[in-house]
C-alpha cells in the first residue's frame, strides 16, 4: 500500500493541480452552463440550432483541435487572448487558468446537456402560479426553478468535474505539458509512459485518478439522493 | 368591487368575444367546456394577452390594448386557484402557504395566516409535504396559498372539476365560507350547474366564446336554456331559504323561503342558517288542484307567469310562488289535459326526497364544525 502512497513532489503536485483545475472548469462553467441551457429549453430565437451546434461542437471534434482553436483564439497573440490580458490581466497560455479553460470547454456540452433537459422537465404551469402570488421573473427563477433543477445541476456540474479529470488532448495542445503549471494527471501520466522505467509511476496515478473520480461520483449520488426525497414530483 | 371586461381574443380556430360588467361577491364565469370561460380568467389573471380590448378592476386598468397597457401578472395581485392546485413541490404546506405572502407590501397584507388556516382547515397539514396531501387537501391549501397573497380579486379556476363527489362535498363549505366570511371578490369558472347554483351571486353564462347572459344566479338558473344540454336536467329555481326547525322525529328539517315552508332532508346547520336551495325543475309536478292523499311534502302554490317550449315532448312552466319563481318540466300533453295557461293558479309539487346534498348543501363536514 505504501508504495501508492509515496508520491514524487511532481507527481502530489499533478494531483492537487488536476482536482484544482477540474473545480475551476466545474465553478466556472455553471453560470454560462444554467444561461445557455435556460436559453436553448426556452429561448425562440433565430439562430438557435447554431448556438446549439456551437455548444456541442466540442463534443464533436477531435480534443486537439478544440485545443488548437482555443490556442489560436486565447493564445497570447489570439484576439480574445490579447484584449483580456491587456484589459484584466487573465493570462491562459501556458497557465494552469487555461488549463481549466479547456476542460471547461471540453465539459461545457455536457453540463448543459443535464441541465436543459431538467430544466425541459419543469412544469411551467407551476411557474406561472408563482407568478400569481407576486413573484417576478428573477424571483420565479430563483424560488421555483432553481430549485426544481438542482438534481440537474448536480448531475451537470459532477459530468463537468468528471471530464475535466480525464481531459488531456485540448489541454495538452493549448497549454502544453509543464510540470507544476499544466502538468494534469493525464499529462502526468502520458510523460511517464514516455520514459523507460516510468510504469510503476504511471500506475500509481491511474489508480489516483480511478479512487477521485469514484469519489467524485459517489458524492453526487449522495448530494442527488439528499435533494431527492424533496423532488418527488406530484 | 366592479369587473369589467371587454376583449376580443384568438385562439387557433377559437374567436373569443366577452363583454361583461360584474360586482358580484362570487361571479361564477359558467359554461361547458370549451366555451372560452378558462381563457377569461387567464386573460384577466395576465397569463395570456388578450389581442384587442380591456380588462378593469374598480377601475384599474389591468390590460388596454388601445392605450398599451399590460400589467404583469406579478403586480396585479390577483390571487388564482387552479384546477390542478399546482402546489410547489419543493416547498411544505406552511412555506406553500407562505410564498405570496412574501411578496405583499407590508401596508397591503390583510389575510392573516392562523385566520386563513383555521378558515380553510390545513392547520394539521403545514409541516407535510403536497406529495403527501390527498386532492382535497392539496385544493384547500392552494386556496389559502392564494388568500395569503392578499389578493384584491380571487379567482379560481374548476377548483372541484378534478375531484370525486366526497372530495367535491369537503371543499365546498370551505367556498362558501370563503364567500360569507371575507371581504374578497371571487370569479368562479364552473361547467356544473349544481356548484354554481350553490355558490354564486351573479352568473355570467359563456357559449362558444362569448357572453349568452349574465345575472343574477336565480335568474339565469331558472332559464333552462341557457343550461349546456348535459347539464339540463340540473337545472331548475333556485331559492334562498332560512332553516326554520328540525323535525327530529322524521328527520327533516324545514326551511323558510318566500314560496312557503319547504321540507327537506335533515341537514346539519342550526335554526337561523341561511341555506340555498335548488328545486330541479324535472323533480317538480303541477296540479290544479291542492292535491289529497299525495306522499310529496312540499306543494307551494303559485301563478304560471310563463310557458316556453323544452327539448322533445317538454314544457317549462315557470311559476310565481309569493315573488320566488319555480320551474317545472312537464309534458305538452300533460299540459293540454290540464289546460295550463300563463296566469292559471297552480300548485308547484316537490318531494322531500328530490332534495340531496349536491342542491341543498350539508354544511361543513363534522370535523370541520368548530
Amino acid at each position: 500500500m505504501n508504495w501508492l502512497l509515496d508520491l514524487t513532489p511532481d507527481e502530489w503536485n499533478a494531483v492537487r493541480l488536476s482536482i484544482k483545475v477540474a473545480t475551476v472548469a466545474m465553478i466556472a462553467s455553471l453560470p454560462p452552463g444554467i444561461l445557455i441551457a435556460l436559453l436553448l429549453a426556452r429561448g425562440r430565437f433565430w439562430g438557435k440550432t447554431l448556438l446549439n451546434g456551437l455548444v456541442h461542437l466540442p463534443l464533436i471534434l477531435p480534443p486537439v483541435v478544440t485545443g488548437y482553436l482555443l490556442l489560436l483564439t486565447f493564445g497570447r497573440r489570439g484576439p480574445a487572448g490579447a484584449f483580456l490580458a491587456e484589459h484584466f490581466g487573465i493570462v491562459f497560455s501556458f497557465r494552469w487558468t487555461g488549463a481549466a479553460l479547456a476542460c471547461g470547454v471540453m465539459g461545457f456540452p455536457l453540463m448543459v446537456r443535464a441541465i436543459r433537459l431538467s430544466i425541459e422537465a419543469v412544469d411551467r404551469r407551476i411557474e406561472a402560479a408563482a407568478g400569481t402570488l407576486g413573484a417576478n421573473p428573477l424571483w420565479v427563477f430563483a424560488t421555483i426553478t432553481l430549485p426544481l433543477i438542482l438534481p440537474g445541476l448536480i448531475a451537470g456540474a459532477i459530468l463537468s468535474f468528471a471530464k475535466a479529470m480525464g481531459e488531456f488532448g485540448a489541454t495538452i495542445t493549448f497549454v502544453s505539458n509543464i510540470p507544476n503549471e499544466t502538468q494534469t494527471l493525464p499529462s502526468a501520466i502520458y510523460t511517464f509512459t514516455q520514459v523507460p522505467g516510468g510504469d510503476e509511476g504511471a500506475l500509481r496515478l491511474t489508480l489516483i485518478s480511478i479512487v477521485i473520480s469514484m469519489v467524485a461520483l459517489i458524492a453526487s449520488e449522495v448530494l442527488a439522493r439528499r435533494v431527492g426525497p424533496r423532488m418527488d414530483i406530484e | 368591487m366592479t369587473l369589467s371586461v371587454d376583449i376580443s381574443h384568438r385562439l387557433g380556430d377559437f374567436a373569443m368575444e366577452a363583454r361583461f360588467e360584474s360586482a358580484g361577491r362570487l361571479t361564477a364565469l359558467f359554461g361547458p367546456s370549451g366555451s372560452g370561460k378558462s381563457t377569461l380568467i387567464n386573460l384577466i389573471a395576465g397569463l395570456i394577452r388578450p389581442d384587442k380590448g380591456r380588462i378593469s378592476v374598480d377601475g384599474n386598468v389591468l390590460v388596454d390594448t388601445a392605450a398599451r397597457i399590460f400589467v404583469p401578472m406579478h403586480k396585479r395581485r390577483i390571487g388564482m386557484v387552479f384546477q390542478d392546485a399546482r402546489l410547489f413541490p419543493h416547498m411544505s404546506v406552511a412555506n406553500n402557504l407562505r410564498y405570496g405572502r412574501w411578496f405583499t407590501p407590508a401596508s397591503e397584507r390583510y389575510a392573516k395566516m392562523d385566520a386563513v388556516v383555521d378558515l380553510l382547515g390545513i392547520g394539521h397539514l403545514l409541516d407535510r409535504r403536497p406529495a403527501k396531501l390527498s386532492g382535497g387537501e392539496k385544493q384547500r391549501v392552494a386556496i389559502g396559498r392564494a388568500l395569503l397573497a392578499s389578493p384584491k380579486l380571487l379567482l379560481m379556476d374548476e377548483p372541484l372539476a378534478s375531484l370525486d363527489e366526497a372530495r367535491k362535498a369537503e371543499i365546498l363549505p370551505y367556498i362558501e365560507r370563503l364567500r360569507d366570511e371575507t371581504k374578497i371578490p371571487i370569479g368562479y369558472v364552473s361547467h356544473s350547474v349544481a356548484e354554481v347554483a350553490r355558490l354564486a351571486s351573479d352568473v355570467v353564462v359563456f357559449s362558444q366564446g362569448k357572453v349568452a347572459a349574465a345575472g343574477p344566479t336565480e335568474a339565469i338558473m331558472r332559464r333552462l336554456d341557457l343550461l349546456p344540454a348535459e347539464e339540463r336536467a340540473e337545472g331548475g329555481a333556485v331559492l334562498d331559504t332560512k332553516v326554520l326547525r328540525h323535525d327530529e322525529a322524521f328527520g327533516m328539517t324545514v326551511l323558510a323561503s318566500q314560496a312557503g315552508e319547504i321540507r327537506v332532508p335533515k341537514l346539519a346547520r342550526p335554526a337561523g342558517a341561511s341555506v340555498r336551495i335548488r328545486i330541479r325543475a324535472r323533480d317538480v309536478m303541477v296540479a290544479i288542484e291542492k292535491p289529497a292523499g299525495l306522499s310529496a311534502l312540499n306543494i307551494l302554490a303559485g301563478t304560471i307567469v310563463n310557458m316556453k317550449p323544452g327539448e322533445g315532448p317538454e314544457v317549462e312552466i315557470g311559476i310565481d310562488c309569493h315573488g320566488a319563481v319555480v320551474v317545472a318540466r312537464i309534458t305538452e300533453q300533460s299540459r293540454q289535459a290540464l289546460g295550463l295557461r300563463l296566469g292559471s293558479q297552480v300548485f308547484a309539487v316537490i318531494k322531500t326526497v328530490s332534495f340531496d346534498r349536491a342542491n341543498t348543501g350539508a354544511g361543513l363536514p363534522a370535523e370541520a364544525d368548530v
